[in-house]
């Protein structure tokens, strides 16, 4: 039975439509939570989170402003001013990785999701909590960062505070904070604004953070020097909606990366995602541990770096006023927005492929060989 | 990446490509991809939308957590459970369902679940914590059971005896014979796995071409490895031949690794059957502890229910397993049975052909249409 085969698959295509569609129809449906009990995939910013926090947190607390699920607020004030309000926990582990620890992220992280809703971070609330025994030199050392960070990002911490838990009740220490900004009168970002055609760019190379920290922890067994790109964007934003000023929509991708940002805004917008391949910037190293781990670089997590979506007519502005900022060197247009398929994002590969890019389920767990 | 991009040139594959259109003009040629790596590669590289339509795909056995049957995973469930236990697992074993859920559950509910990233990791975890019992869940093929034997063996020199191995490797030739007799399949060649042939070499598969009178290409796992290998299928089937070739030389020598072959026969011997997922049992195909390592066997230590639980009704896993049903012929395809919310083990692992297909391949038929990306200096 060497020869050519026989049965006809070709008459299979329509068959193959059809279920297709009837995956997409399941597909947007609202994900659902079925747990009884909490796991980590409900922390990994995926399909588990988005089903906890519908279930859980938005039945119970519903209003407008929530609705959005942004990563903050936008408030109006009684004079017709519009403030930025976000809050965000670090639980890294470990607490110090190259070039960062978590107090410079606790401060970033919270900066970060100002700026990307176009404001300009102004003050951090700052909260402890440490566990029993915890060593005061590495709790001093972690503040002075966060002192830094802070400085470095023109924010001040104006209000904080501290709670010590049995041993063993918590890891070290645990801070959260939370920012305000004020959005200058005329920036508008939203995903809905989003129409095909737009050019979608990201300002720097992908991945870094995430396998830092990997490499950080130990486990692995891999020598590697890469350093976490952890850094304050009010700035780079400020200078992206001076050179682009219709900007459309702007994300940090940190926990869930880059493919997990374009999946949000391809399901909010309902629209398609295109990138292509040959244009992602990612430093050889992070996709050789990748490689290894068998993860994809679009799903790790970034710290200090931004997706935007910007009108065709402004992404040569947009790129040249990244590129000339320091931390946006290596910022490069990845791809464009279109029609057709909404709610999906597609990668075209180097190969001449293509694939779907979908959201994540859970945490992303190693393959076996 | 060095050795990595030499193998992904899109001009390369171009030229490998128009040969391959060339020689499977004149009729349809299906071919089985053994291993799970393959299928995996396939669907992220976009392999199946650029090959042309005369040459069709079907996804085989060879992911090593795809096979593992419900029962299996129960018992791990129990072990990880008992008081005191630390248990050990590969990433991607952790959300495959048993009956009684997956060990991601288990450990939410207060088990001990660790994921490891080899097994040396676990020994070492049991020789950080002397007060504990750790157990590593080993799975695989011929690819990974030498380095839980190679563990076994240390636990043994070390006189580590709060580490033990629960064992479900397997081995990559029987299932083969299993898919190659049942009476509904129909293929022209396989790709052979090319991992697997690094540790037991090329001469196992003589009898594809033999008794079954079929080509098999051992094949690499970058996307040039795979239309490379399809290409020297549709050659032999073009020149009238039929045999065992080696497209993977790089790494797969012809006898394979006699070290890492010698080491699994010194620390593992055959069991008389094995339960497969959607296959069913094969005998002689999975591997134990040899009698001298029994101190090492958690399935003599530790009380699990040992009970084989059947496959969903609604999963047709088997069907996929052996190519005779692509996955989203499957009837709970990709409404009941997700990547959230997996029914069968396909679903479960990101090379389970259906998890594949499901996460990359839904629109292998839309059509690629390069973006437009202005004036943007590429970056290097």
């Amino acid at each position: 039975m060497t020869g050519p085969g026989d049965d006809g698959s070709r008459q299979d295509y329509a068959h193959e439509d059809e279920v297709l569609e009837r995956i997409e129809a399941w597909r947007r449906r609202r994900p659902k939570l079925k747990d009884e009990f909490i796991n980590s995939a409900h922390g990994a910013g995926g399909k588990a989170s988005a089903a906890l926090i519908d279930a859980v947190f938005l039945e119970a607390f519903r209003n407008k402003s929530l609705e959005t699920m942004a990563d903050g607020a936008v408030l109006e004030l009684p004079g017709g001013d519009r403030v930025a309000f976000s809050t965000d926990g670090y639980v890294v582990k470990p607490r110090r990785f190259p070039g960062g620890s978590v107090g410079d992220l606790a401060v970033n992280g919270t900066v970060n999701d100002l700026a990307m809703m176009g404001a300009v971070p102004q003050w951090l609330s700052a909260s402890f909590i440490i566990e029993d025994g915890f060593s005061i030199t590495e709790l001093r050392d972690l503040v002075a960062d966060m002192a830094a960070a802070a400085r470095k990002a023109g924010v001040q911490i104006v209000t904080g505070d501290t709670k010590v838990v049995n041993k063993g009740a918590c890891d070290g220490v645990y801070i959260t904070t939370a920012g305000v900004g004020v959005i200058p009168a005329g920036i508008r970002l939203d995903a809905k604004s989003v129409r095909p055609g737009d050019k979608v760019l990201v300002s720097g190379k992908i991945g870094d953070h995430g396998v830092a920290v990997l490499i950080a922890r130990g486990d692995l067994a891999l020598e590697a020097d890469i350093p976490t790109d952890s850094a304050p964007l009010g700035e780079l934003v400020e200078h992206l909606l001076a050179a682009a000023p219709n900007t459309r929509f702007l994300r940090d991708p940190t926990r869930g990366g880059v493919a997990t940002v374009l999946n949000e805004l391809a399901r909010e917008a309902e629209v398609a995602v295109v990138m292509q391949e040959s244009a992602l910037p990612i430093r050889n190293i992070v996709n050789g541990a990748c490689e290894i781990l068998g993860i994809d670089p679009l799903y790790v997590a970034n710290e200090g770096k931004l997706v935007a979506v910007v009108p065709a007519e402004e992404v040569d502005a947009a790129l040249a006023a990244l590129q000339a900022h320091p931390f946006g060197v290596d910022a490069a247009v990845i791809g464009e927005i279109r029609d057709d398929p909404p709610g999906i994002v597609i990668l075209n590969t180097i190969f001449g492929g293509n694939r779907i890019v979908d959201m994540l389920v859970g945490d992303p767990l190693p393959r076996i060989c | 990446m060095k050795f990595v991009d030499e193998y992904r040139d899109p001009a390369a594959a171009r030229q490998i490509l128009s040969h391959i259109t060339d020689l499977a003009k004149d009729g349809h040629y299906k071919f089985m991809e053994v291993c799970g790596g393959h299928t995996h590669t396939i669907y992220k590289h976009g392999i199946e939308n650029v090959l042309p339509e005369t040459v069709e795909l079907v996804h085989g056995p060879g992911c090593p957590v795809c096979v593992i049957p419900m029962g299996r995973v129960d018992d791990a469930i129990a072990v990880a459970e008992t008081p005191g236990v630390i248990f050990t697992s590969f990433g991607d074993m952790m959300r495959v369902p048993g009956g009684n859920g997956n060990l991601l559950e288990a450990k939410a509910r207060g088990a001990d679940v660790r994921m490891v990233y080899s097994p040396l990791d676990a020994l070492r975890i049991a020789m950080a914590n002397p007060d504990k019992k750790v157990v590593f869940f080993a799975v695989g093929f011929e690819t990974t059971a030498p380095s839980t034997a190679v563990t076994v063996m240390k636990a043994m020199q070390k006189g580590v005896t709060n580490f033990s191995l629960f064992c479900n490797h397997v081995t990559i030739v029987p299932p083969l014979k299993a898919i190659l007799d049942s009476p509904d399949l129909r293929l022209n060649g396989f790709l052979g796995p090319g991992h697997v042939s690094t540790v037991i070499g090329n001469r196992p598969y003589r009898f594809v071409p033999q008794q079954y009178g079929l080509p098999l290409v051992t094949a690499g796992f970058e996307p040039l490895d795979i239309l490379q290998a399809i290409l020297m299928l549709l050659r032999q089937i073009d020149e009238g031949r039929c045999e065992v070739e080696n497209q993977y030389t790089r790494a797969v020598p012809e006898h394979g690794n006699p070290k890492a072959l010698e080491i699994l026969a010194e620390v593992f011997e055959l069991r008389p059957h094995f339960e497969w997922r959607g296959l069913g049992f094969i005998s002689q195909s999975a591997l134990k502890l040899r009698e001298k390592y029994a101190a090492w066997d958690a399935e003599l230590l530790y009380e699990v229910p040992g009970v084989r639980v059947a496959d969903p009704k609604a999963c047709q896993c088997g069907e996929v397993l052996k190519g005779v049903i692509k996955p989203w012929e499957c009837k709970v395809f990709g409404t009941a049975c997700t990547p959230e919310t997996p029914i069968g083990t396909c679903m479960v692992s990101s090379e389970g052909a259906c998890a594949a297909y499901y996460n990359y391949g839904r629109f292998t038929k839309h059509q690629t249409v390069p973006v437009e990306l202005g004036r943007t200096p590429q970056p290097v």
